[in-house]
């Protein structure tokens, strides 16, 4: 037995002559926390999809655990923890029914169902709401019960697919530290986002996607140190004036990005950037110096904004 | 993975968890379920016995119907019919919210359970409700005395045959219905509404002209009607016709379920 739960080589799935994923290659040890970045369309669903074993390739290899999942799909599957895009629970039955029911469908027993529930519910953060509808719980209460529901098998691997899409700041924070506290338990965990922040916060490990394809793998820092500066500076200057100083602005720093709304200047002291364009006389309207993200080594990988 | 996991039992056994999450979504709706199951027998027996049964009889006896009185002659067949739409529920609402308004089927495919268990789930799910369904039926014809408690518990099969092959037929189409604007209505009123019509449920189909008379040759209800008059009284049928319906209703079952099991899988995997 390999080293890697996962083990994707050359991967390509074709929807008619649309390409979705163009001959991705990635491993994933046993406890990692691995990321997919990428915008909406990059594919990620699309591999997300095939690793769960519900899903054909094209060409290419794909092992979990050392089987393929095309071929041996129950198998791999009994092994696997899956949270969708979107929350698909049966609004018709309660929290813990829900539960109940999944657990059944990896042949549990009832006595070891009901003694993980307790845990789960705990876990998820909804005791209370153990015999409520699920129809009747808030979208952050569905995700984390859905969390809850891809743990019932306590599986080797748990997918997530955009765990925090569509859910408010406060309820991404909750969700962040439960998958945090699985992450500390040992659990492996594959996430797709298009959430730098997110990916920053859970993720030992990324591989950052665009067009079906991945355009550069490593850890959140280590593709910061890589592809950008260690810090960013924003300024604007009015949409119509951006234009007008970028060639000034251009001279005074490694990098820049002109977006429509700002210019990002990459430099490894901010603060002096500005002072430096300040005694050009140049007053930008607003300006903030932050540390850069994942999202401007995807602008520069890329030319484009993960969210657009 | 997890010791208690045992992928062979699942394999052996799948079809049947989804079966029991499927009824315990129906037990919700037990209610509802049940008053429907209790009232429509209750009404039809109540107009037909007294209402239109008195006015048929009436004005020409039992001349019509074999000389069986005329709700014992309608009997099979809203036993049939009451199948047939219990069945029509549980094969079509829960599998367009299955693929497409809550998604669960794609939830439980995410487990060791199958595109081909999913659909012999549901499917057995639907032939539970129709046995209850049908069951109640029968015993409000015990109580209006409209058969006698003997070999006419065999009206239940034959309903529920007739139910189970419509029921696969329908479950196929529904689970190829990505916009289900029209589905019900088309439904309703040139498949369901004719069917009942012209499947010899009011009056014997060979008293049809001929060219109406292949809606019912066609029609599960009529085959199930046929057998379920044979088992209710000595209605006089071949055992060749018996044979016939036999073999039509369990065909049309294998045929459906075959093609939606095939259907299931192959959009689980889109």
């Amino acid at each position: 037995m390999s080293n890697s739960l996962i083990s994707v080589r050359g991967l390509t799935k074709k929807f008619d002559d649309f390409t979705a994923v163009n001959g991705v290659s990635f491993e994933v040890a046993k406890g990692e926390s691995f990321g997919l970045l990428g915008p909406n369309g990059a594919g990620k669903s699309t591999i997300m999809r095939i690793l769960a074993a519900t899903s054909t390739r094209t060409a290419g290899t794909v092992e979990i655990l050392d089987k393929d999942p095309e071929k041996f799909g129950p198998l791999v599957r009994a092994h696997l923890g899956v949270v969708p895009q979107q929350d698909n629970l049966d609004g018709e039955l309660t929290v813990s029914e829900n539960l109940f029911i999944y657990g059944r469908y990896f042949g549990l027993s009832k006595r070891f169902i009901n003694a993980k529930i307790e845990e789960l519910l705990v876990f998820a953060q909804l005791e209370e709401k153990r015999n409520v509808k699920v129809e009747a719980l808030s979208g952050g209460m569905k995700r984390r019960l859905t969390i809850a529901r891809g743990l019932v098998s306590e599986p080797d691997i748990l997918l997530l697919d955009e765990p925090t899409t569509g859910l408010d700041p406060q309820a991404r924070h909750i969700l962040w530290d439960r998958l945090f506290r699985l992450k500390e338990q040992g659990v492996t965990l594959v996430l797709t986002t298009h959430f730098m922040d997110e990916a920053e916060q859970l993720c030992d490990r990324i591989v950052v996607m665009d067009k079906g394809a991945i355009m550069a793998e490593g850890s959140p820092a280590g593709l910061i140190k890589e592809y950008s500066s260690k810090e960013v500076l924003e300024v604007r200057f009015g949409s119509d004036r951006n234009v007008e100083v970028a060639p000034v602005l251009q001279k005074m720093c490694e990098r820049m990005e002109t977006l429509p709304d700002r210019i990002l200047m990459y430099a490894d002291d901010g603060e002096k950037l500005l002072e430096q364009i300040t005694a050009q006389k140049l007053h930008p309207t607003t300006s903030l110096v932050r540390r850069s993200s994942l999202e401007d080594v995807f602008l520069r990988l890329t030319g484009r904004t993960l969210i657009e | 993975m997890n010791t208690g996991i045992n992928v062979p039992q699942i394999a052996r056994f799948g079809a049947f968890y989804v079966a029991a999450a499927r009824i315990r979504s129906m037990a919700k709706w037990k209610v509802i379920i049940t008053a429907v199951d209790v009232g429509n027998p209750l009404f039809y027996l109540i107009a037909v016995g007294i209402g239109i049964g008195v006015l048929v009889e009436s004005n020409s006896g039992t001349s019509g119907t074999n000389g069986i009185k005329y709700i014992a002659f309608i009997a099979p067949a809203l036993l049939a019919n009451a199948a047939i739409t219990g069945v029509m529920d549980e094969c079509v609402f829960p599998v367009i919210e299955g693929f497409k308004w809550r998604k669960l089927f794609y939830a439980q495919n995410a487990t060791p359970i199958t595109g081909r268990q999913i659909a012999i789930g549901v499917y057995l799910a639907a032939l539970s409700r129709t046995v209850f369904s049908v069951t109640i039926y029968y015993l409000f014809l015990l109580a209006f005395n409209v058969v006698d408690f003997g070999i006419s518990v065999l009206t239940i099969l034959a309903a529920i045959m007739a139910g189970g092959s419509f029921g696969a037929v329908m479950m196929y189409f529904a689970a190829k219905i990505e916009k289900e604007d029209y589905f019900f209505n088309v439904m309703q009123r040139l498949v369901i509404m004719p069917m009942f019509l012209f499947s010899g449920t009011f009056f014997p189909l060979s008293s049809m002209p001929i060219y109406l008379q292949p809606i019912g040759w066609i029609s599960p209800l009529w085959h199930g009607t046929e057998l379920g008059r044979e088992a209710a009284f000595d209605y006089g049928i071949s055992t060749l016709m018996i044979a016939i319906h036999l073999v039509f209703l369990v065909a049309v079952a294998a045929i459906g379920l075959t093609l939606s099991i095939r259907q299931f899988e192959r959009r689980l995997a889109k």
